[in-house]
């Protein structure tokens, strides 16, 4: 099947003042968050992205819907349907084709009662209608859209937030870490409800830190590591780490509680920090020569995955 | 309701504090003032020309060695049953030249706080929604500049160049001078405060745009604001539908509190203008020893000041929803 959603080499960028190395004036910094970016999703496929916080993932649904802070820009290519998807275009299709569901209540306007922000200032009998029954998808009677957010529960708001997600037909959502706080029985039965929009047809980026939760719900999975995407792996190379390909991966795998709940030492690099060759060097403990001095590493095929490593078996 | 009644109870009471103690100090600094209240009384020429008897009986009439705590508790207790006293300057009671000029005073403190309230909004609006773009530096420049100018000198400017270059308004007072107080039209008395009520606003505007250009851009850099740009509102909206709404309520405070900030440049501007309101009384009366009509406004001030900040707290509970429901259910 065509893709609805395809990722080429993007990155993003932050503009930042610094004092420079020897004039005392502020000089201007590009800074990426998000480093060379590849990622395919299919409708009906759920591809989850995990990272540890501060690895740049929520930018990336930024930058699909075409809504980066005014002090940053992208680089890289970003199709739609096959179609790059420009500024412009995106406008048009988020909130229409794309969506998004973000982590919580916060992102609901605290004065403004439920109904009338799924709405979006629309008083039509038509959008009520689809707002209506939105929320009844979900179990939400409509005594919920005269409720102000902080008038909902937890699990209340996550599901106006999803509800919010259906209004419209979508082609394809995404979901930037729409858990976070709940115990792993509810966080399943909302990732539930995610499964089942991708069986409706909609392609679904679920962005997450938490590598169990995404394994239970996720196709296919992209690991992001100091705004790289150090590998990429179906869902089921999670069984064994024999079949993983990057050791930042592997180490994922034994530090999930069931796998031995080992840590690995260091800390991940920040995004800013000027450095060469692979990012994961500094935890690395098959760390060779040529991985420091390096540029880049590039992204490759390997065993029916990706991984950008340059020794990817050496830790087998 | 119960909430809000006791909320009201409570802030009246303070109230009542707040002027006490405002009362209380004023009373000290006048104390501690090197006024006579004989010389300021009877004026110095006619002191000069008695002699120690007759001063001695004056001293022994005006209570010249009455402690402060009595001369306090004495005044306290007449404010109490609605008595001032009587102003030295005017020879009218207190309360009722404080009347007077408040009725002067008020259209022009009144219009120079809606439309410093309602432009500054607008600019601060207009500045946060263009942040760094070139309305915002045009608005942050004007409210740069106007916040480090004192009003008095930009009372004078805007006196030399409409009412003394350009000569479209009148030079000052509040109504034509001569005139037959019955002969005198609204219209009049609005030309004479177009001068004071503009330059209040203009230097008002500048504070409330520059917190609300704040505000705004806080609201805007808010994760509902994202989403609501997520799920394709246009900007337009955005702001008209977010931004808005939740600068509505900072904003309510803001105008509410710029009350003192008003009735403070008043006493400046009036003074320029020779405008005959509550702010030149005030001048007059620490000018010419009159502590009794100062002792007045001074109270009278802190009180409409607070009231201000009274009705943005009680409207807070009308127009919140976090606290309007919040109150209805507890």
């Amino acid at each position: 099947m065509e893709p609805i959603l395809q990722i080429e080499h993007l990155s993003v960028y932050f503009t930042q003042y610094e004092h420079g190395p020897r004039s005392s004036a502020f000089q201007k910094r590009q800074l990426a968050a998000v480093k060379d970016l590849s990622l395919e999703i299919t409708p009906g496929q759920i591809v989850a992205v995990v990272g540890a916080s501060g690895s740049g993932k929520s930018l990336l649904a930024h930058s699909i819907l075409g809504i980066l802070p005014y002090n940053s820009h992208m680089e890289g290519k970003i199709r739609y349907n096959g179609e790059t998807l420009t500024e412009k275009k995106a406008r048009k299709l988020r909130g229409k084709e794309i969506f998004l569901i973000p982590q919580g209540v916060t992102y609901l306007d605290p004065l403004m009662k439920v109904g009338a922000q799924l709405r979006k200032g629309k008083k039509d009998p038509e959008t009520k209608r689809r707002c209506r029954s939105a929320l009844e998808r979900y179990g939400l009677g409509a005594d919920v859209e005269e409720l102000y957010p902080f008038e909902l529960s937890g699990g209340m708001a996550r599901r106006v937030l999803i509800a919010s997600a259906v209004t419209e037909k979508p082609r394809l959502i995404i979901a930037d870490e729409p858990t976070p706080g709940l115990d792993a029985r509810s966080a399943k039965r909302i990732l539930s409800h995610f499964r089942e929009l991708a069986d409706e047809g909609a392609g679904i980026l679920f962005i997450t830190h938490d590598l169990e939760l995404a394994l239970s719900i996720a196709d296919e999975v992209a690991v992001f590591y100091a705004g790289e995407t150090i590998e990429k792996a179906k869902a089921e190379d999670f069984g064994k780490p024999e079949n993983l390909r990057h050791p930042y991966t592997r180490a994922l795998w034994y530090a999930m509680p069931e796998h031995g709940f080992r840590a690995v030492g260091g800390l991940q690099p920040y995004a800013g920090d000027d450095r060469k060759g692979c990012p994961y060097a500094g935890q690395c403990t098959a760390c060779r020569e040529d991985c420091r001095t390096e540029g880049q590493i590039p992204l490759v095929e390997y065993r029916g995955g990706e991984v950008r490593c340059l020794h990817p078996d050496e830790m087998r | 309701m119960k909430h809000r009644l006791q909320f009201t109870g409570k802030k009246l009471i303070r109230m009542a504090l707040l002027l006490l103690g405002v009362s209380i100090v004023t009373f000290l600094l006048m104390c501690a003032s090197p006024l006579d209240p004989l010389q300021t009384n009877v004026g110095q020429a006619a002191l000069g020309t008695m002699s120690p008897e007759q001063i001695a009986k004056l001293e022994a009439y005006w209570g010249v060695d009455t402690p402060p705590l009595t001369r306090y508790l004495g005044w306290l207790s007449d404010v109490l049953k609605g008595d001032f006293g009587t102003s030295l300057l005017y020879r009218q009671p207190v309360i009722s030249v404080i009347g007077q000029r408040l009725v002067s005073s008020f259209w022009l403190l009144l219009s120079a706080w809606v439309i410093s309230g309602v432009l500054g909004l607008a600019m601060g609006v207009i500045a946060g929604a263009f942040r760094g773009r070139w309305p915002d530096r045009l608005i942050r420049g004007y409210c740069f500049l106007i916040s480090s100018t004192p009003s008095f000198w930009l009372a004078i400017l805007l006196l030399l160049i409409f009412a003394v270059w350009l000569g479209w308004l009148p030079i000052g007072l509040s109504v034509p001078a001569g005139m037959d107080a019955a002969a005198v039209t609204a219209a009049d008395r609005l030309r004479h405060a177009i001068l004071p009520a503009l330059t209040l606003s203009i230097t008002g505007v500048a504070n409330i745009a520059l917190h609300t250009r704040e505000k705004m851009i806080d609201v805007l850099e808010s994760d509902y604001v994202l989403f609501a740009r997520a799920r394709g509102e246009s900007e337009i909206s955005i702001i008209l539908r977010h931004g808005l709404r939740n600068v509505a309520l900072p904003a309510l405070t803001l105008q509410f509190a710029s009350v003192s900030e008003i009735i403070g440049g008043s006493v400046l501007v009036e003074q320029v203008f020779s405008y005959p309101g509550l702010g030149q009384a005030a001048v007059t009366a620490g000018l010419g020893s009159d502590l009794p009509l100062l002792l007045g406004i001074t109270v009278v001030t802190a009180a409409i000041v607070f009231a201000g900040n009274l009705i943005a707290d009680l409207l807070y509970g009308v127009i919140d929803p976090k606290i309007r429901k919040g109150a209805s259910r507890g």
